[in-house]
């Protein structure tokens, strides 16, 4: 057995972004690492946002980012620090075009180039090896990559002869026993480089038995200079600084500034200069905030931030808090750049954003924040800061942050400088994540609950692509088909909208309003079969009976002549093809006709016709090329299942309608189109014709321009209805719709040019077409009475996403049984809970009164406390923090009909939920209860607790409301529950209990003491047989024997590998899938024989007769897959993930990761694709310089698991190169056969 | 002779430059430390595990990553009295 790695939505949260010119176009693009993936932003003021340009996985484990600019050049360079052991510098090609050395221009595909690959260390993530900390020269002359412990080496950035980079060997500057907890390179102007180092030498503290050294322990910053003239780095400057600095941002030099750093640490951000006398540091506090329910003894912290260089010269930075509020720091002494000498700095509070891991601030205006933990945001800089705003300046306080001093305050207000332009949805953290069909929909939906704190949501993503609906109306009767057209061919938009009702034809004409045209000269008492422009200027009819052929009128409103062309008596028409100057009908007796426009624009039959024994069912002809004169193939579908191509260009002889080839189909056709859509080839585009079947199935095949030869033909399944087709513009680029059961869209992936085909979110309709008025682009359809215009704005992803706010971190949730509602327990740690709040606000208003009482002359107190006690709303300012105090609630969420949270139950007394179950206990006539377990005053590190309690909870009207019905105390935290053969099992610590429902209490009935070796996190069930996760210990086979009194509950089997499991699903009743805090993903399978004998005996004598085996159950599991994710997988589920499809293994990363593992069916597929796996290790290198395979086998050895995320690298390489790849595997593979594998793995399982 | 020094002088070679190499007198302080310290840098290096500690203490990851270099200071406890 082996299965199938797919990546369905990559990581969304973001390592580091970073801003810079990549591509050399003068633009700033934005660079973020997120999991492995580097991808490029771009934001523009014309799109209003966001567009990502590229996006490339390099299979490693992406550490820092840091870019750099060579004197003298146009753009910027990216050096890469991650697992691999090795310093990596790229450069971003765009796409454009590249000179060759003969003269000749060479289509370049944009792509990170790799400039530099210099191996210095061990691969992996080591406490000594370098990497955690990346710093550039300013002047892009050298790089420090530092490790949390000791290691620290510099490059040297340089130019040869040739210009081409390069790089020094590395220069060492260790230093052994010292902590590093920022690097930062100084602005120095072309002096030798200097990189500060903030750093704790702890070797005292490892010798001192008494202890007292570590209270000692002193902080420094540390200036290394890299010497030039000497090659090597010597440590310049030492200078001791407050214990708790924990960032350090550079400060412009050179003629910019006055050089230096700005240490920030517990309330206090200093300015040091290089060589500074400690009399001279200027430090400000952090601003505290001043509302009653925030502790005003609380000291903030910079978590964030970054520094921006005006145009006209100076420099500010935007530091954030841990709370999220942003500070503007400016040095206001700047005119005095003669002396460089700083006065004084200043500090004002500018705004207040979700919590940032990087703030990025381009020069177009733009603010992007790299949230912690939910959406992606742009904002735009409204201004830069306010001059009214309060300002605490640093002559107003000590230099040392334990003399005495008042703090300052704040009052955080809303958004006053920046404006929120644009969020890119963002699962990042999922905390738990579920796969249902609640809306009866033919695809599942995956419901998650993702983020923390305030930023928390419940959302329920589905694979469809986002539809915005802009007009909606009503017809007089059901139509059938819908078309637009304009007048003439160079026209920019439409003119009519031509409707075939059931009985006749509807003509609409589009000008400031939409309304009925009068005198458009189409027949109106038929319907109509086809409409197209044809010619210069005229229009065309199609109906049963003929073709109307109508001239341009002598102005805008009137037509001109118009002409019948009736069909042979006894015979109609039955299907048509057009395009502005070819037509191709067929005839009920099955015949085909064949007309093109002639030089007056009138329609000339040709002599040539085909006579086919079978009906024709639909036919096609592609959109004249441009410059053409016609267009050269016509498809036949016929109901004998097969399709036919016809050749209209004349050949040697003259003739026309020679059938080319012919195709046979597995059903009847029902739709034929050919379109052209641009691609991955040579030239851009190609040539597609899709055929709809009417069992669902939807074909697309690549016909060659110049011969009509099929090829590379994708077989899909996508509806129960019979399919049509409608030819649309989405963006700029043609797409096609594939009407069936739902609607779907064929497009062009913005990314990486493949064809994509994705459903949309949106009711099935039978007919569309593309709409185009002065006011808007879109596409018109029509369902039944309903006439519908609507576009798609979104093609960038193809997973949709609703999202509803919850109240705190959401911790786990469950669903109902049968109602479409979800039950979330949350809580947050260190957080002052709403009760708490209430009663400091309280607190705040009655002293508020008497000092109201007492100067009741003073006005504006008044006002000003008004002001306070409006609510902060916790989405924007999040809540307050206290140590120790957990915010804990439960909520109901209904995510199909109401789509919000119905009902919310706090917790009290310092309790936090820690799991929760529906449970229907027998002994209630299998009445469901919800049962949460709490915890009351956590504290992790070390894990201690005051005690622990289940919760139970009857559900009201139909579980939308809960009611409390009792509550039991455990002596610990139970962190897992299930109900378990109406019962409920609970693990407590190490022990696995099982408790029934009592009048006061629940009531337990049977425990197994130690049941595992740490703590039970998790538990799932078939049949008699529970699955016992350990934080620690891996999963452990549990047996439950009720034909004893008390019941026993045994564990029989468990694991010989410590593995941190989060998360685990039962494949099936021997197989377990889950997944571990390191970011594993592995599969374990109980022997047959253990599995039978555990099920064996009633009583289970035997099986408590077993010698445990080396201190754990009597046998051991075997491990039968495992891979590296670089995500911590929550969750993962064996469920379907596409209509009609079969199940597979899907699974959700804290990350935002959701992916699936598809099972490989046969023998040859997987030999294909692990010797392609192979192949492409060695062809296609990850980027950042990690072996693959490595990578993959992170913790452990890769088992049983091909990463199609590098198998799917094969569709993005070039030609030459996928030649070559498919010419290395065994067994005559063409590239096309390989594609259509790799394609149908994805399409057939996942999406 | 000679050889045994070259071999022992190989070995603090080694030990200088690769921390928590051991050796015979090892003690089980420094074996703890090591291995506490190891693991502690492993949680701020990989990503993923460095935002699942930040969610569950409810702290931003900066301050967690202090933390936990902070941690590294003296992992577990204090150094053993050194007996003569």
């Amino acid at each position: 057995m082996a299965m199938y790695a797919v990546t369905v939505q990559p990581p969304s949260d973001t390592q580091q972004a970073i801003v810079g010119d990549f591509a050399g176009n003068g633009r700033q693009q934005i660079l973020t690492a997120n999991g492995s993936r580097l991808a490029i932003l771009e934001v523009s003021r014309i799109h209003k946002g966001f567009k990502q340009t590229h996006v490339h996985d390099v299979f490693g484990i992406i550490r820092q980012i840091a870019s750099f600019r060579l004197a003298g050049a146009t753009k910027d360079l990216i050096i890469v620090s991650s697992d691999s052991g090795r310093i990596i510098t790229l450069e971003y090609i765009p796409d454009g075009e590249e000179d060759l050395l003969n003269g000749e221009k060479k289509h370049v595909v944009k792509h990170f180039k790799t400039i530099h690959f210099e191996t210095f260390g061990k691969s992996g993530v080591r406490r000594v090896i370098p990497g955690q900390y990346l710093a550039a020269d300013p002047k892009g002359r050298a790089a420090m990559v530092a490790s949390v412990e000791k290691n620290k080496i510099v490059y040297i950035l340089n130019r040869n002869a040739q210009r081409d980079l390069t790089i020094s060997s590395p220069l060492e500057a260790h230093k052994p026993q010292t902590l590093v907890y920022s690097v930062c390179a100084l602005d120095v102007g072309y002096d030798n480089p200097l990189f500060a180092v903030l750093e704790v030498d702890f070797s005292d503290a490892d010798s001192d038995p008494t202890g007292r050294a570590v209270e000692q322990i002193e902080k420094e910053l540390v200036y290394y200079e890299l010497d030039l003239g000497l090659n090597h780095v010597v440590r310049k400057w030492s200078e001791k600084v407050d214990r708790t600095s924990n960032i350090l941002f550079r400060v412009p030099g050179g003629t910019n500034g006055p050089s230096g750093v700005l240490c920030c640490g517990e309330e206090s951000i200093s300015y040091r200069r290089i060589y500074n006398h400690p009399k001279d540091v200027l430090r400000l506090p952090i601003p505290r905030r001043s509302t009653a329910i925030e502790d005003p003894n609380r000291k903030r912290c910079i978590v964030s931030g970054t520094m921006y260089t005006l145009k006209a010269g100076g420099f500010f930075y935007i530091l954030q808090t841990e709370d999220g509020d942003v500070f503007k720091i400016t040095f206001p002494a700047e005119e005095d750049k003669k002396t460089k000498g700083v006065s004084q700095i200043k500090i004002q509070y500018f705004d207040t954003i979700p919590l940032a891991t990087s703030i990025c601030i381009l020069r177009s205006g733009f603010l992007y924040c790299a949230c912690e933990s939910g959406d992606r945001l742009l904002y735009e800089l409204e201004q830069l800061g306010d001059d009214n705003e309060t300002a605490f300046y640093s002559d107003q306080y000590p230099a040392d942050p334990h003399e005495s001093y008042t703090p300052a305050f704040f009052h955080p207000r809303p958004l006053k400088n920046l404006t929120a332009v644009e969020r890119i949805a963002s699962m990042n953290p999922i905390m738990d994540m579920q796969v249902a069909n609640l809306t009866q929909e033919d695809a599942p939906q995956v419901y998650s609950i993702c983020g923390s704190g305030a930023q928390s949501t419940f959302r329920t993503a589905k694979h469809a692509l986002e539809v915005l609906d802009l007009v909606e109306s009503q017809l007089p009767q059901r139509a059938v088909s819908v078309w637009t057209t304009k007048k003439t061919v160079d026209d920019n938009h439409d003119s009519y909208i031509v409707l075939s009702l059931l009985t006749h034809t509807l003509v609409l004409q589009i000008g400031e309003d939409v309304e009925e045209a009068r005198d458009s000269g189409f027949l109106n008492e038929t319907v109509t079969l086809g409409v197209q422009q044809f010619g210069e200027d005229c229009l065309l009819q199609i109906y049963p009976k003929g073709i109307r052929h109508i001239s341009p009128g002598i102005d805008e409103s009137s037509h001109g002549a118009v002409t019948d062309w009736p069909t042979p008596p006894h015979r109609t028409i039955v299907a048509c093809a057009t395009n502005n100057r070819q037509v191709a009908i067929a005839l009920s007796s099955g015949e085909i006709y064949y007309f093109e426009c002639d030089s007056d624009g009138a329609l000339a039959k040709a002599d040539a016709e085909v006579s086919l024994n079978s009906t024709v069912t639909c036919l096609a002809i592609a959109d004249v090329p441009h410059g053409h004169r016609r267009s050269g193939f016509l498809a036949v579908a016929c109901d004998d299942q097969t399709v036919r191509i016809f050749t209209l260009f004349p050949d040697d002889d003259g003739e026309i309608l020679k059938q080319q080839s012919m195709q046979a189909l597995s059903a009847t056709p029902s739709a034929l189109c050919i379109s052209h859509m641009k691609d991955r080839s040579e030239r851009g585009e190609s040539l597609y014709l899709h055929v709809g079947l009417s069992s669902g199935v939807y074909i697309r095949t690549i016909m060659d321009e110049d011969t009509g030869s099929l090829s590379e033909t994708r077989r899909r399944f996508l509806g129960t209805v019979p399919i049509k087709f409608a030819r649309v513009v989405v963006g700029d680029d043609p797409a096609i719709l594939v009407l069936t059961s739902r609607p779907w869209l064929g497009y062009t992936d913005p990314y990486n040019s493949t064809l994509a085909l994705t459903p949309l979110n949106y009711i099935p309709f039978e007919s569309a077409g593309s709409f185009e008025s002065e006011q808007f682009k879109g596409i018109i359809c029509v369902r039944g009475e309903d006439l519908r215009i609507f576009t798609l704005d979104n093609l960038a992803t193809n997973l949709y996403q609703e999202s509803i706010q919850l109240q705190h971190t959401p911790r786990k949730f469950a669903g109902h049984p049968e109602q479409p509602l979800y039950y979330i327990i949350e809580s947050d740690n260190n957080t002052v809970s709403s009760h708490d709040r209430e009663l400091l606000k309280a607190e705040a208003r009655k002293v508020k009164d008497e000092d109201g009482d007492m100067k009741p002359e003073i006005n504006g107190d008044m006002t000003n406390g008004n002001h306070e006690n409006e609510d902060l709303s916790p989405q924007q300012f999040g809540y307050p923090r206290a140590r120790g105090r957990w915010a804990s609630c439960i909520q109901v969420v209904d995510p199909v009909n109401r789509k919000e949270v119905i009902h919310t139950t706090e917790l009290e007394e310092n309790q936090c939920a820690v799991s929760l179950a529906l449970v229907s206990f027998e002994s209630r006539d299998s009445e469901t209860f919800l049962a949460v377990g709490v915890a009351k005053d956590l504290t992790f590190t070390p894990y201690e607790y005051a005690n622990g309690g289940i919760l139970l909870y009857r559900l009201l009207n139909n579980g939308q409301g809960l009611e409390f019905y009792h509550k039991t105390d455990l002596p610990a935290p139970p962190l897992a529950l299930l109900g378990f053969r109406g019962k409920l099992a609970v693990g407590v610590g190490k022990d696995l209990a099982l408790y029934d429902c009592g009048q006061k209490s629940l009531l337990r009935k049977a425990q197994t003491s130690g049941c595992t070796a740490t703590r039970i996190t998790g538990l799932k069930t078939q049949g008699s047989r529970l699955i016992v996760s350990d934080q620690a210990q891996s999963v452990t086979y549990v047996v439950h024997k009720d034909a004893v009194h008390p019941n026993r509950l045994i564990p029989f089997v468990d694991d010989s590998v410590s593995r941190w499991t989060t998360c685990a699903e039962m494949v099936d009743y021997e197989t377990v899938a889950a997944g571990d805090k390191f970011g594993n993903i592995w599969m374990v399978r109980c022997p047959a024989k253990v599995s039978e004998a555990a099920d064996e005996s009633l009583d289970g004598q035997h099986l408590v007769q077993d010698k445990p085996y080396l201190g754990g159950a009597p046998n051991r599991l075997d491990l039968i897959m495992h891979y590296f994710t670089n995500d911590i997988p929550m969750a993962v589920q064996k469920t379907p993930l596409i209509p009609g499809g079969d199940k597979v293994l899907f699974w959700a990363g804290l990350q935002g990761t959701l992916g699936a593992m598809i099972p490989l069916e046969s023998r040859k597929d997987f030999k294909l694709f692990q010797q392609l796996e192979l192949i492409l290790r060695s062809e296609d290198k990850p980027l950042a310089g990690r072996d693959h395979l490595a990578f993959r086998s992170y913790y452990s050895p890769v088992k049983n698991v091909i990463d199609g995320d590098l198998v799917e690298r094969f569709l993005v390489l070039n030609k030459a190169k996928r030649e070559s790849v498919a010419n290395q595997l065994d067994g005559s593979w063409s590239v096309s056969d390989v594609e259509s594998k790799i394609w149908n793995m994805r399409g057939l399982w996942a999406f | 002779m000679a050889d045994k020094l070259r071999a022992q002088q190989h070995l603090e070679a080694l030990q200088a430059r690769y921390i928590g190499t051991g050796h015979s007198d090892t003690t089980k302080f420094e074996w703890t430390s090591n291995i506490a310290r190891d693991s502690l840098s492993s949680y701020i290096g990989h990503p993923p595990m460095l935002q699942y500690m930040s969610i569950g203490l409810g702290q931003p990851r900066e301050k967690v990553r202090v933390q936990l270099i902070d941690r590294m200071i003296q992992p577990v406890g204090k150094p053993p009295e050194v007996q003569d």
